[in-house]
């Protein structure tokens, strides 16, 4: 403390805030939200709604001007190192962006149907947008714990958002001990790394660890050394962050908490929560960790390889949409994580492609769960989709374009995504010679198919049944309708003509890109 | 002329848009949507006629060609153009919409906004298959004229068309996901998924592949093309997507569907990897000839009309695979001329079945009998096809299987090539007791079930959308000619790359033009 007024001239500089633009007109607009809660009666409450999207709108403005302002300049460091402004911070802060305005748009009407229309929705919606942001561009263990911690509490809360329903609360008690669980042991992982490299910015704890991988080489006895914590410490790391992106083998609460949470919660929590722990993954092992890639990119891909196995498999037998989807969610962790274990141009460019279009392919899909949602019909079962295609033919046509998407069918942008990350494997195996980069290649296409059989299951039940689930109108609101095209249009257009996305974000993750190659050998 | 294969692709998709365009007029009626989609293909099959004026004896390269930079990052683009070998079977495509669409005249009722749209879409996708000459364009074309024919199985076919469907859909994307992992391997020894790049990189031999890298190669394209022919033992999904789809279906399965997986042996595993098809060609020509017995034997006991058509197509596509592989003049034209011919004969069988279908709701030959004596028209025209697809002189299938046969005699791609010819001669009489049987019980004899006394015979409409394919089968087989000669070049092409050295078996280019003529006299 006495060291900080000591210094208070320099304790940051004041330029600094606008690093931080987007996230600071969020919280702002965030703390509105919660007054603006209390002012309004509770059937205007929607219009916290609409101020939350301004918000949102208001900070992707921002961030705009911030990508076009300095975007020769970058990285910018700020408040001492805590925080970097790159391409990766602004590339995921756009996709946090994007899916917290998808999941503003289709809860609105949601909300009134459960009875829960309160404007503390979207202000815990906002205040876990900026906790992503946050993830984004943290660039120190403490800048990050906590953001992750932010996140993860308002998520908390918003599982158990529906206050009245039992699921709801079961899943967020459920949610809750393992999160915490999770951070307890992501932060021991975080203090073994303060431990052995003395400090918590990303940078310098990179050195240290490529000094301590570089000074103990593998299968040479060289005395005491600190290989072993660090390798105590990346596992810990991993296992944390494993359960945050739900892998196998720490997946248990995320088919729970998925079907009990309100399902707009759903949505956000499996696309802007999971994006967010990728993009806490990819800052601490790319940049902190990179030099013991040969140690954490086969774990990473063993994890993936079963990842992509049992959510595959397990999502096959499920009746509730809800279910099959989370179970979907955790198989996609695991082609997600394939972008990690590549660490090419290839693989991040997968990973952030893929980041985005399943932003928009999920909020699209959860969109149309949503619409069945009605007075007196729960309608998250695949059987309630029965028959759609003739009681909503444009409802059913988006589904269909989702399903295929997330089955990684060309012309949708799920095959774009999916053709990098595995590209981006095959690159790596063979700039490494290593063969099992292939297996994992391989293995993953194979397990594709398994997911076609259960995404056309939906589209089985809403084009090939006579029967019509029941004849009462989807719980449509302009919206939700905006929120789907806009998901479709994206998916569509990232799919028929990627280019302009893949040189954005070819160019924008160049630096990290370079890091990974750095370790090719 | 310049774009006219893009229109060729495109027109039909315009029209599939149209049709939803006009579906959203208020005055609507549905009755139209049939006659839009009419227009559209009938269109789409004049300007197709064009393309056989480019394409004159005796021209290899590749004709109207579009080339454009699709996605610049990984070396994607629009490729395509026409040679002998894509030329007919894009205009058999184009030939068998107008048909579909008018044998579905009255026997789709239910939903036919997305019955036509599903049609044209498809159509646009299976003419993007044969033209594409970019690896991952085709992959996409491939792909995408998947989607529709599970819909069209799916929703207007028979009893267990879920089922059906479902296994169709499964069965190709596991090939084509396969054959996507070759494809992209193929872009990272060759840098380019151009397909006339990467053959001229290999005639230059400036870069080579690798043995074990071929075996790979070959196996991935083959298996994803052995499922679509089918090839013995992978044909399982056929007999039930052809007998539980709707009359247009089954006929454009036939008709062009299998003949993707044909086209692409002879494109892409023969074309592309010569060493392993020699290597290769002995278990082909194995699994072939099981399918030409197999195929024939099953069809001759099958109790369903339509699904003993349906066998019968695996016996006559195996006839194609012992051209292919046969890797003579002769054998290799007869596979080309004997997929154009399938495509003819078995459209025209599925047509007939459908007809009777329409009246009786029953495909079971013990429910029919004595059909010539209500329904002159229809008896007479059905044998004709019915001959035709037995390889009656004169008529289209003589000449493929003839060729074919004379081809494998002669091949010294495997040992004892007239064992090989042997067995697949007892194909062609197989087929005879098949087919004559089938008609000696359905066609022919008294009228054993008083409900057939009372049927009607076919209308102008039937006769009508007969009438192209009965010529074709006269033109086809009379002057054989007019076709040979046009994809002669492009076939000695592929087989001057995938040849031994001739040691006599193989005719010189120049003789060719005279084989055809001496089998009909």
């Amino acid at each position: 403390m006495f060291l900080l007024q000591a210094n208070t001239t320099a304790l940051f500089n004041v330029a600094d805030l606008q690093l931080i633009a987007p996230e600071l007109i969020l919280t702002v607009c965030a703390c509105l939200a919660l007054v603006m809660e209390v002012i309004l009666p509770y059937r205007k409450s929607k219009l916290v709604a609409w101020f939350s999207l301004l918000g949102v709108g208001l900070a992707f403005v921002s961030l705009g001007l911030q990508w076009w302002s300095v975007a020769d300049s970058l990285p910018l460091d700020g408040f001492y190192g805590m925080v970097r402004i790159d391409g990766f911070a602004l590339l995921f802060k756009a996709i946090f962006l994007v899916g917290a305005a998808l999941a503003i748009a289709i809860s609105t009407r949601y909300l009134d149907i459960e009875g829960e229309q309160h404007g503390e929705y979207y202000a815990l919606v906002l205040f876990a947008t900026v906790g992503m942001m946050f993830l984004a561009c943290g660039y120190d263990l403490i800048v990050l714990y906590i953001s992750l911690e932010l996140m993860a509490l308002t998520f908390y809360v918003l599982v158990a958002f529906t206050k009245r329903e039992k699921r709801s609360n079961e899943a967020a008690m459920k949610y809750f001990l393992l999160g915490a669980f999770s951070s307890g042991i992501l932060l021991y992982g975080m203090s073994l790394l303060y431990g052995i490299a003395g400090s918590t910015n990303l940078g310098e704890i990179g050195h240290s660890v490529a000094a301590i991988v570089s000074a103990t080489p593998l299968g040479e006895a060289t005395g005491p050394s600190l290989r072993p914590m660090l390798l105590l410490g990346m596992i810990a790391l991993a296992a944390g962050l494993f359960f945050k992106i739900a892998a196998v083998p720490f997946h248990m609460w995320a088919p729970d908490a998925y079907e009990g949470a309100p399902t707009s919660v759903t949505a956000f929590l499996s696309t802007g929560s999971k994006a967010a722990s990728f993009a806490l993954y990819a800052r601490i092992f790319i940049e902190a960790m990179n030099s013991m890639r040969a140690d954490w990119a086969p774990l990473l891909g063993l994890v993936a390889a079963i990842t992509i196995m049992v959510g595959n498999w397990a999502a096959v037998t499920q009746e509730n949409s809800k279910r099959l989807l989370a179970y979907s969610s955790i198989s996609n962790a695991g082609y997600l994580l394939l972008g990690l274990v590549a660490g090419n141009s290839y693989g991040y460019t997968g990973l952030m492609i893929y980041l985005l279009v399943y932003t928009l392919m999920n909020m699209g899909a959860f969109g149309i769960v949503i619409s069945l949602r009605r007075r007196g019909i729960i309608g998250d079962n695949v059987d309630d989709m029965a028959g759609l295609a003739q009681k909503a033919p444009g409802m059913a046509a988006m589904m269909t374009i989702f399903m295929l998407s997330l089955g990684g069918l060309p012309i949708t942008g799920g095959f774009i995504g999916k053709y990098f990350l595995f590209g981006g494997l095959l690159q790596r195996g063979a700039a490494e010679g290593k063969s099992w980069y292939y297996w994992l290649a391989g293995w993953a296409i194979i397990n594709t198919v398994v997911s076609f059989y259960y995404y056309i299951r939906f589209i089985k039940v809403m084009y090939l049944g006579d029967r019509i689930a029941d004849d009462k109108p989807l719980a449509l609101s302009p919206a939700l309708q905006t929120a789907l095209g806009v998901s479709v249009a994206g998916i569509i257009f990232i799919g028929v003509y990627p280019q302009p996305l893949i040189n954005l974000t070819q160019k924008l993750i160049a630096p990290l890109a370079a890091i990974g190659a750095v370790a090719l050998k | 002329m310049q774009h006219l294969l893009t229109a060729i692709i495109l027109l039909p998709v315009i029209g599939g848009l149209a049709i939803v365009a006009y579906s959203l007029l208020p005055g609507r009626r549905e009755s139209n949507y049939k006659w839009i989609a009419l227009a559209f293909s009938v269109a789409d099959f004049l300007i197709s006629l064009l393309l056989i004026k480019g394409i004159s004896a005796g021209v290899r390269e590749f004709q109207f060609v579009d080339d454009v930079l699709w996605i610049g990052s990984i070396g994607a683009r629009y490729h395509v153009g026409v040679d002998g070998i894509s030329l007919w079977l894009v205009l058999l495509t184009t030939l068998l919409m107008p048909i579909a669409i008018l044998s579905s005249w009255t026997a789709i009722q239910k939903r036919q906004l997305s019955y036509y749209l599903f049609l044209q879409l498809l159509a646009g996708a299976m003419v993007g298959v044969f033209v594409s000459l970019d690896l991952l364009l085709f992959y996409l074309f491939f792909e995408a004229s998947l989607v529709p024919m599970f819909f069209l199985i799916g929703i207007w076919g028979g009893e267990r068309r879920v089922y059906a469907a479902i296994k169709f859909f499964i069965y190709t994307s596991v090939g084509s996901l396969l054959m996507l992992v070759g494809i992209i391997t193929l872009f990272y020894i060759y840098g380019t998924f151009d397909y006339v790049t990467i053959l001229n990189a290999m005639r230059a031999g400036s870069t080579t592949l690798a043995p074990r890298a071929e075996f790979w190669l070959f196996l991935a394209f083959a298996f994803a093309f052995s499922i679509k022919v089918p090839l013995f033992p992978l044909h399982t999904w056929l007999p039930d997507a052809h007998t539980e789809a709707p009359t247009a279906g089954s006929v454009i399965l036939a008709g062009v569907l299998l003949k993707m997986g044909t086209y692409g042996l002879l494109r892409f595993n023969l074309g592309l990897f010569p060493d392993m098809s020699r290597k290769f060609a002995p278990v082909m020509i194995t699994l072939a000839i099981i399918g030409i017995i197999y195929g024939a034997l099953v069809a001759m006991v099958q109790p369903d009309v339509k699904r003993l058509v349906a066998y019968s197509s695996v016996s006559h596509m195996g006839f194609v695979i012992l051209g292919l592989f046969s890797f003579t003049e002769m054998g290799m034209q007869g596979a080309l001329y004997q997929m154009l011919s399938h495509g003819v004969s078995t459209g025209a069988l599925f047509l007939f079945v459908g007809f009777i279908y329409e009246r009786r709701h029953t495909r079971q030959i013990s429910d029919f009998g004595g059909l010539a004596t209500p329904m002159p028209w229809f008896a007479s025209l059905f044998v004709i096809a019915s001959l035709s697809s037995i390889g009656l002189p004169f008529l289209n299938g003589f000449v493929g299987e003839f060729l074919i046969m004379l081809g494998s005699w002669t091949s010294n791609a495997i040992q004892h090539a007239w064992i090989a010819t042997m067995l697949a001669g007892t194909g062609v009489i197989w087929a005879a007791v098949y087919m004559l049987w089938m008609l000696q019980r359905v066609v022919f004899g008294p009228v054993t079930n008083t409900k057939n006394s009372a049927l009607k015979d076919l209308n102008t409409r039937e006769i009508g959308l007969l009438v192209p394919l009965l010529i074709l089968m006269l033109l086809m087989g009379i002057f054989p000619r007019v076709f040979l000669d046009r994809s002669a070049a492009s076939v000695n092409e592929v087989r001057t790359r995938v040849a031994a050295p001739p040691t006599g078996g193989s005719f010189a280019s120049s003789k060719t033009s005279e084989a055809p003529k001496r089998l009909a006299p």
